[in-house]
């Protein structure tokens, strides 16, 4: 199982919880079980091509799948995957 | 008794003199083995002129201070005073008690230096008011006498006076930051007191600009405080930008962000920029050409639903303080050239967890914008994403 860390802007589509264990040989195959488990997910995580959002951005462990081979990058039991979108608030 | 005199000469047996012209002949021919030189006097004499590009230890506090100043024991060292005795009983000290391999002391001294014609730096100097308030600066190696000028010849400036601006307009004014900027055209309101410390309930209804500068006048009467009260658009951004070293991201919207990622790379101005929401922030620097910029992170903003504002959404009123501060030490980092900033990379700090996680940012060879000549970047595209119109209809 690997780590999968939630950004805040997702968390009530998990039911709060701040990160989540799912399974997968690729970074798309445990995005996917992710959006399995908690279906909220899946359309803010991919279009309907299936394909990552574009605003979405993810790293293996501290690196940008985008400079790995994205959703096909594989994946080991030990490696934390963070789902990182945009935020832009500056306590106004 | 062995007299002092005696003690002098018998100390400059056991370690290694070298000539003033074996000196500047070495850091002259710049192929990269050129010793630290290091200045051993007290500071009144060290202002008045030193070698250039010295480093100053003075000998009082040589066993406490030289680790920082020099932490690699096998780097070559030489180390000079006015006359070549000081020196001589530091290099012993270093040599025989702290291990250090390559160390000399400079026969004759400053004086000798200067007598065969070889030049000095006469740095600029503090006011007395100015070496006492910045004198924990001044007893930091990386910062100094050096460093603290460039703080005060700098010109910052700071978007948002809000949660993010405040603590940074508070620190960068008691670091001793020359000229501080302020764009924000919001008044102080009650619920902004949760979290923007720069303002105060006797200043409700005040301009946040008017508000900041009584705040960075009471720490730092010095600061000059230039007031841009506007919201910033693309028809004022590089106008307002122009001029300043560092910009401090507190904007609370992505299409100005976006604006501001495309001025700053134009004007190639760094930007350190955070975010905030709930328990969570983001940290970054985006130094035009040097690293990254905002779109080789972020190509698309999100939705207007997955990108809540901290108005909507809460934040927590101290984390603002923790990521407006982190803001302001990278500040200083980029204008006093110490340590390493975060450009390149990403930190996520989660308050609740206590976890700090970093994530690699590459520059992305497609950028749209730091991809490109930034005088090839055109007044229409600036500030303009994919999805722009949608985006903007969402966000209502």
């Amino acid at each position: 199982m690997s780590t999968v860390k939630i950004p805040p802007v997702l968390r009530a589509s998990v039911g709060g919880a701040r990160e989540v264990e799912a399974s997968g040989a690729s970074v798309g195959d445990v995005l996917r079980e992710v959006a399995q488990q908690h279906p909220a997910t899946e359309s803010q995580l991919f279009s309907e091509e299936g394909d990552l959002n574009r605003y979405v951005n993810v790293y293996l462990n501290d690196e940008d799948v985008r400079v790995l081979d994205g959703l096909e990058t594989g994946v080991a039991e030990s490696d934390t995957i963070v789902i990182l979108p945009a935020m832009a608030g500056g306590g106004r | 008794m062995a007299s002092g005199t005696d003690v002098i000469r018998r100390i400059k047996e056991q370690i290694e003199e070298v000539d003033p012209k074996d000196v500047h002949d070495l850091s002259q021919n710049g192929n990269g083995d050129a010793p630290v030189i290091v200045d051993v006097r007290e500071q009144h004499e060290f202002e008045e002129s030193h070698l250039p590009g010295a480093i100053h230890v003075p000998r009082g506090h040589l066993e406490s201070r030289i680790e920082g100043a020099v932490s690699d024991r096998s780097q070559p060292v030489v180390l000079y005073c006015a006359s070549g005795n000081r020196s001589a009983l530091a290099a012993h000290t270093m040599q025989e008690l702290l291990g250090y391999e390559d160390v000399a002391s400079m026969r004759g001294g400053i004086t000798l230096w200067k007598d065969r014609g070889y030049e000095v730096e006469v740095p600029r100097a503090l006011t007395g008011e100015q070496r006492e308030r910045y004198s924990r600066h001044l007893l930091v190696p990386e910062i100094g006498l050096e460093g603290q000028m460039k703080l005060l010849d700098a010109r910052v400036l700071l978007l948002g006076a809000g949660g993010l601006g405040s603590p940074a307009a508070l620190y960068l004014a008691a670091a001793g930051v020359g000229t501080i900027g302020i764009v924000d055209n919001d008044v102080v309101d009650l619920s902004n007191l949760q979290r923007q410390v720069a303002h105060s309930n006797e200043r409700i209804g005040v301009p946040k600009v008017d508000s900041a500068e009584i705040a960075i006048h009471e720490i730092n009467p010095d600061v000059n405080v230039e007031k841009h009260p506007v919201r910033l658009g693309a028809e004022n951004i590089m106008e307002i930008s122009e001029g300043y070293d560092v910009i401090v991201d507190g904007l609370d919207n992505f299409p100005t962000r976006y604006l501001l990622n495309d001025a700053s790379v134009r004007l190639q101005i760094p930007v350190v920029s955070a975010s905030i929401l709930g328990f969570e922030g983001q940290l970054s620097v985006f130094h035009p050409y040097e690293g990254p910029c905002y779109r080789c992170l972020y190509p698309t903003p999100p939705p207007a639903e997955l990108a809540p504002s901290c108005g909507a959404a809460g934040v927590l009123g101290v984390l603002p303080g923790v990521m407006g501060l982190l803001q302001s030490v990278e500040v200083i980092k980029l204008i006093t050239g110490a340590g390493e900033t975060m450009a390149g990379r990403l930190l996520l700090y989660d308050a609740l967890g206590t976890t700090f996680t970093e994530l690699k940012v590459r520059r992305d060879p497609d950028c749209p914008i730091c991809s490109r000549d930034p005088d090839s970047i055109s007044d229409d595209e600036m500030g303009v994403f994919p999805d722009y119109e949608m985006f903007c209809a969402g966000a209502g």
